[in-house]
């Protein structure tokens, strides 16, 4: 059975690294592993949607409406835009920080308010993290994509060992400290 | 060993296996990355041309020198390269060549969704097309053999989500092929009319034997099952019917799409009750099974437009697909910006505040047409906005082309601005042309141009001067502006536009992205003086918000 996971983002949070450290540790765990990014225009600051989907043997690399098992929101309203990805017994793990698209610091629309709560209201599992306030404890703001990795890695059967040792292979040795604490922060969210 | 690899990546590590020696390209989302990785090797020598046409002109002239050669590009790039690829497919190779062209269904990153498939059939030139990263690489290495085998250009064609899809690849050694002896052979490389009908009959004859070639070729294969229902594919369209069907109807995959087999078609079609082609773009396996007298259904179900997915493939032909739960609520859109501290964005005020009409390119600063700049009126292909210009002011006369300018980055401009350029003042235009330049290749991600001064294999290298290639063309006035200095910028765009002759007005500031570049610190909003007037947000800066 393949399992299918909806990293989402703002261009510039780090969703590629994320998706890295993912597909890095589901091949040395023995599975077929496709990754898909859409590199280019949506770097620029624009919405970014990375999928990682795994298995015995995986077709297609993208993951389409209602296939998710967990949607990995990095951004609220990006959360929201993506959480259609879901399947209906999935789950939506998201950032809790906002960052204002265009359209909202130019006053011609507003953020969307009660984001959680609107989702929970729809039945969507909902589990939230300030990964802002995380990255910025284990060092840099920029690690947001490592305490998003570390919350969901407690939605994966895979042992802790296995993660930490990805993390040390995957990013550049002068961040492993940086970004190992980063990964603990997240992970203690449950 | 085995590791995730790019479809790009893996394109590069075919190369190297293959023993491919010379790359050269013109950067283009999604092709862009093969070069880069390609470059990563000693073995192979890469480089960027200043356009497509360049780029596979290198390619042919080194394998016509006995090397294996590759260029990349992306769809529209090919149109581009077209000219010296039709006629390379009459004089054929002597060292292999593989012209890789990336297509972008969907126009994730393009001005247009054009299927490169015509171009085979068009140039009559075979075509290969893997569906993920491991035919990447084997597709690659398999393309090599077709052209030494059958003396021609091979094609091979790429799409976003093959490009930019990892899966897991394994790596073998280079296969050392060296360069072969160049012998003098003008009816082959000399393509005069006379030997040119030699050689088309060369090429009708190779297009029939390749044609036989498809037949039994391993690239084409038939996965038979149980079923009524039998499916015609290739590329990524493959792995969303595998997705969407499993393993429960039979599936026809072509590898090598141009030629098509036509037995393997027919025997097929003729174990199967109901036939489908699924493909992306146009109906280019459809209209040959068609040919062939088969019944299939394909564009009628699925259409022209976009990207397939396993999703469309199960509405269309099971009925059925997962259910989902939407965002009950307005989710504004996030589309691409100028990045903080783009040094682009100051023009694009003062363009708009000048309500200038701003002929566009292709670049990060197609993004100053987007809310709240506005900036931009026109965006067609790389070059449009001299040559375009030049067209619209010849059109609405002298005091139209007084509220007229073209915006075009440095590497756009030497891609293909320059001749828009001497059309200019070789004709008497009186255009402003506007050149951003930010000292390289931005919007895919950071590639070096002749300005910048240095080459893909971080050689340092005297820097190409605009100004000196703009007066060499006879422009006069030539105007180079710090584009942060506001104040500078608009007096300028006002006194060039406002002359009766043609101007360039250089708007030099490194890319805010650029690692080399040292920065002052950002500045911060005094909030005690701020008067809460939100004009600062008409700049359209994502850093700055309220």
């Amino acid at each position: 059975m393949t399992k299918s996971i909806t990293i989402v983002g703002v261009g510039g949070q780090g969703t590629l690294l994320a998706s890295r450290i993912l597909g890095n540790l589901l091949v040395s765990e023995g599975f077929d592993v496709k990754v898909s990014e859409v590199h280019g225009m949506s770097q620029r600051g624009g919405s970014v949607v990375t999928y990682v989907k795994y298995g015995e043997k995986v077709s297609s690399p993208v993951v389409e409406k209602g296939e998710a098992d967990v949607v990995l929101a990095f951004e609220l309203c990006e959360g929201a835009r993506w959480v259609s990805m879901l399947k209906k017994e999935g789950t939506l793990v998201v950032n809790t920080q906002q960052i204002d698209p265009m359209p909202v610091i130019t006053g011609a629309m507003e953020y969307p308010e009660n984001v959680q709560e609107k989702l929970r209201s729809a039945g969507v599992n909902v589990i939230e993290i300030d990964a802002l306030k995380y990255a910025e404890e284990a060092g840099s703001s920029k690690a947001v994509n490592v305490v998003m990795i570390g919350a969901l890695s407690n939605f994966m059967e895979f042992p802790e060992e296995m993660w930490i040792d990805t993390i040390k292979k995957t990013v550049p040795e002068k961040f492993v400290q940086m970004n190992l604490k980063a990964f603990e922060l997240g992970r203690s969210i449950k | 060993m085995k590791r995730l690899m790019l479809g790009n990546e893996a394109v590069a590590r075919g190369l190297f296996e293959a023993g491919c020696k010379i790359v050269s390209s013109y950067p283009g989302t999604p092709s862009t990355e093969i070069t880069e990785f390609a470059a990563k090797y000693d073995e192979i020598y890469a480089e960027w041309a200043p356009n497509e046409k360049v780029a596979c002109e290198t390619a042919v002239g080194a394998s016509i020198g006995g090397a294996r050669a590759f260029c990349a590009m992306k769809h529209v790039g090919m149109n581009v390269a077209a000219d010296p690829m039709f006629t390379a497919a009459y004089t054929g190779v002597n060292g292999g060549l593989v012209i890789g062209v990336a297509d972008d269904p969907g126009m994730h990153s393009s001005q247009n969704e054009q299927d490169s498939r015509h171009y085979a059939i068009a140039a009559k030139l075979p075509m290969v097309e893997p569906s993920d990263s491991a035919e990447c690489r084997d597709y690659t290495k398999a393309a090599y053999e077709i052209s030494e085998k059958f003396d021609t250009p091979v094609i091979l064609r790429l799409s976003t989500r093959v490009s930019h899809s990892q899966s897991i690849v394994e790596e073998f050694p280079r296969n050392e092929v060296g360069v072969k002896d160049y012998t003098k052979n003008p009816a082959k490389y000399v393509m005069t009319p006379a030997n040119a009908k030699g050689r088309h009959v060369f090429v009708e004859q190779r297009m029939a034997d390749l044609t036989e070639f498809a037949e039994t070729s391993e690239l084409n294969r038939v996965e038979h099952a149980d079923s009524e229902i039998g499916i015609i594919t290739a590329g990524i369209a493959y792995q969303y019917v595998r997705e969407a069907m499993g393993d429960n109807v039979a599936v026809l995959k072509l590898g090598l799409i141009n030629p098509m087999p036509k037995k393997m078609i027919l025997d097929f079609a003729a174990k199967y009750k109901k036939i489908y082609v699924v493909e992306e773009l146009d109906d280019v396996i459809e209209t040959h099974c068609r040919k062939l007298g088969i019944e299939v259904e394909g564009k009628s179900i699925f259409g022209f437009l976009g990207e397939l997915s396993q999703r469309i493939v199960a509405e269309k032909l099971l009925g059925s697909a997962p259910e989902y739960t939407e965002f009950d609520g307005n989710v504004p859109p996030r589309p691409p910006v100028l990045c903080p501290g783009c040094p682009h964005r100051g023009v694009f005020y003062t363009l708009s505040k000048l309500k200038l009409t701003v002929s566009g390119d292709i670049g990060c600063y197609t993004l100053g047409a987007a809310a709240p700049l506005f900036a931009i009126d026109t965006t067609i292909c790389m070059g449009a906005s001299v040559s375009a210009l030049h067209g619209f002011n010849k059109a609405r006369g002298e005091e139209a082309a007084a509220k007229t300018v073209a915006v075009i980055g440095d590497s756009t401009f030497m891609h293909s601005g320059i001749t828009g350029l001497m059309n200019i003042t070789y004709n008497q235009g009186i255009s402003t042309v506007i050149i951003l330049d930010n000292r390289i290749t931005g919007m895919t991600g950071h590639q070096e141009n002749p300005a910048s001064g240095h080459t893909l294999k971080g050689v340092e290298v005297p820097p190409v001067s605009l100004e000196k290639i703009c007066e060499a063309a006879g422009v006069k006035r030539i105007r180079v502006v710090d584009p942060l200095d506001l104040a500078a910028v608009e007096a300028v765009i006002r006194e060039e536009t406002a002359v009766a002759e043609p101007s360039v007005i250089i708007t030099r500031s490194p890319c805010a992205l650029l690692k080399s570049v040292k920065r002052k610190p950002a500045l911060k909003i005094d909030i005690d003086k701020c008067k809460g007037c939100k004009m600062c947000m008409k700049i359209g800066c994502p850093a700055i918000s309220f």
